[in-house]
């Protein structure tokens, strides 16, 4: 059979962004797959050079909505790293708790998503319904719905009154419930199973030669977690990496539908024990010198680099996101299978455009 | 399949997850971040939330009392709110409604020259 070359995107109904993948087949089995960004490039890292390092906060959130308190996290901790500049443990708690609610909502629309791809239509308006608790959640606590904008460097913008609290705890209380009632329907039904059991398989041996990053990492059984590292209060909490050892698209859902319980446990541990206190301190001077931040997004680790001559401006500002991580192993899990697993596979690592290329 | 069965019957029994928008619209939460408002009897246009704002969609002019917002490149974010001393400025829970045309806010305020002399009027007055 002679090959043939068929394009993937960047327009594609499974895609919520543009991605082009190059597949030439033979037959219906894919043998090589060549991927192509630059679809949506911004130059966010370029505006680092005309908007002063406090205002980077609101463009760095910007790289991708979906986690942006995570962005704003990372920046803002390298910043404070820079510094020197103790953030209060009360910010820390509040973080950790507007972080992880970020991480819910996350995995919840990639689950949705992940279940429209294999064609279940309704199961993924279930996951919506349920994430739309957690969207509310945040317009409530935060001000805005997606893109939450709490953090300065130094702190936190708003805090979480004890009422706020009560209603995180209780919509949690809801979550979980409804999210248990769906986990067979995602996790064993046998043809939800059909498409994603042994679809893509990613050795850990191999994930970890190509770099993979986060949830696709953890699916191959390799326990890797940017949150051991203890930033924020993760060090204060119980945590534990979920991981599963197949490295196929069901494991990599799998631990995002388990990293949502894990999630709502750390926003309890962290509202039990948040400690009374300021919620940001003063910032005086300019950072200067250079720093690495790394964090765990829900799509993986995020690292920022950033260096500073000690002017309002920042001389360089370097982001490196988990898709861009991720993008390596997508290619080597692609060949040896059917065309019509593309989609499911494309999405198995939940992939994020405009964040890769920023 | 049957996995889905019980949701699914659930959902025929239990109450409806959206709502009829136009009719019922739900009330916005306290401290929600929507549409930027500036009080400009209070204004003192000091113009620190234009140097603040991250897309620059502020435009302030001292001397003439003029305050301009682009609401298109406004981002909701309060950081012009969190900084402005007066307490001029505030965000409206709702958020702008969509708009066909380009929109511009111009406000016109007193120059704090007049102002001065205003004032100075009212207490040689009293």
């Amino acid at each position: 059979m002679p090959l043939a070359t068929i394009p993937f995107g960047p327009q594609h109904p499974v895609l919520p962004e543009p991605i082009h993948l190059k597949l030439t087949v033979e037959d219906e089995v894919i043998r090589e797959a060549v991927p192509a960004l630059g679809y949506v490039h911004r130059g966010l890292e370029k505006l680092a050079e005309i908007r002063d390092f406090h205002q980077m906060i609101q463009i760095v959130e910007r790289v991708c909505g979906i986690c942006s308190m995570m962005h704003a996290m990372c920046y803002a901790q390298c910043i404070e790293e820079l510094m020197a500049i103790e953030v209060p443990p009360r910010a820390r708690y509040l973080r950790t708790v507007w972080a992880e609610l970020h991480r819910i909502h996350s995995h919840l629309l990639w689950l949705g998503l992940f279940a429209d791809a294999f064609g279940f239509e309704s199961l993924f308006m279930q996951l919506w319904k349920i994430r739309e608790k957690i969207m509310d959640l945040q317009e409530a606590t935060a001000g805005n719905r997606v893109i939450v904008s709490v953090n300065v460097i130094g702190g936190l913008r708003r805090d979480l009154s004890p009422d706020q609290q009560q209603m995180i705890a209780r919509s949690l209380a809801e979550v979980e419930e409804e999210l248990k009632r769906l986990e067979s329907t995602l996790l064993e039904d046998y043809t939800v199973q059909k498409r994603t059991r042994g679809k893509g398989v990613v050795s850990a041996a191999k994930a970890l030669e190509l770099g993979c990053v986060g949830p696709t990492l953890r699916g191959s059984g390799v326990a890797q977690d940017m949150r051991m590292l203890g930033y924020a209060a993760y060090n204060d909490l119980a945590f534990e990496p979920v991981v599963e050892q197949d490295g196929d698209c069901y494991c990599r859902s799998k631990v995002r539908y388990r990293e949502v319980y894990q999630s709502i446990d750390l926003i309890r541990q962290a509202l039990a024990r948040m400690p009374e206190g300021e919620i940001s301190t003063k910032v005086k001077g300019r950072p200067e010198g250079e720093g690495i931040g790394r964090v765990e997004q829900p799509r993986g680790e995020v690292l920022y680099y950033i260096r500073s001559g000690g002017g309002k401006y920042l001389d360089r500002v370097r982001i490196r996101t988990p898709t861009f991580a991720n993008v390596p192993v997508l290619v080597a899990m692609l060949p040896g299978m059917y065309l019509s697993d593309v989609p499911v596979i494309v999405l198995s690592i939940d992939p994020c455009i405009s964040c890769t290329e920023r | 399949m049957f996995k889905m069965t019980p949701t699914i019957l659930r959902n025929f029994v239990s109450r409806r997850a959206t709502r009829m928008y136009p009719v019922v619209v739900r009330p916005p939460f306290p401290g929600a971040r929507g549409a930027l408002c500036n009080d400009v009897a209070v204004c003192d246009f000091c113009g620190i939330c234009a140097a603040k704002c991250p897309s620059r969609c502020i435009a302030v002019d001292k001397k003439s009392a003029t305050w301009q917002c682009d609401p298109f490149a406004c981002i909701c974010c309060g950081i012009c709110v969190d900084v402005c001393k007066t307490g001029a400025l505030r965000q409206d829970p709702l958020y702008r409604p969509p708009s066909t045309a380009r929109e511009h806010i111009f406000l016109q305020g007193t120059p704090a020259k007049d102002r001065n002399e205003k004032r100075q009027t009212a207490d040689m007055a009293t």
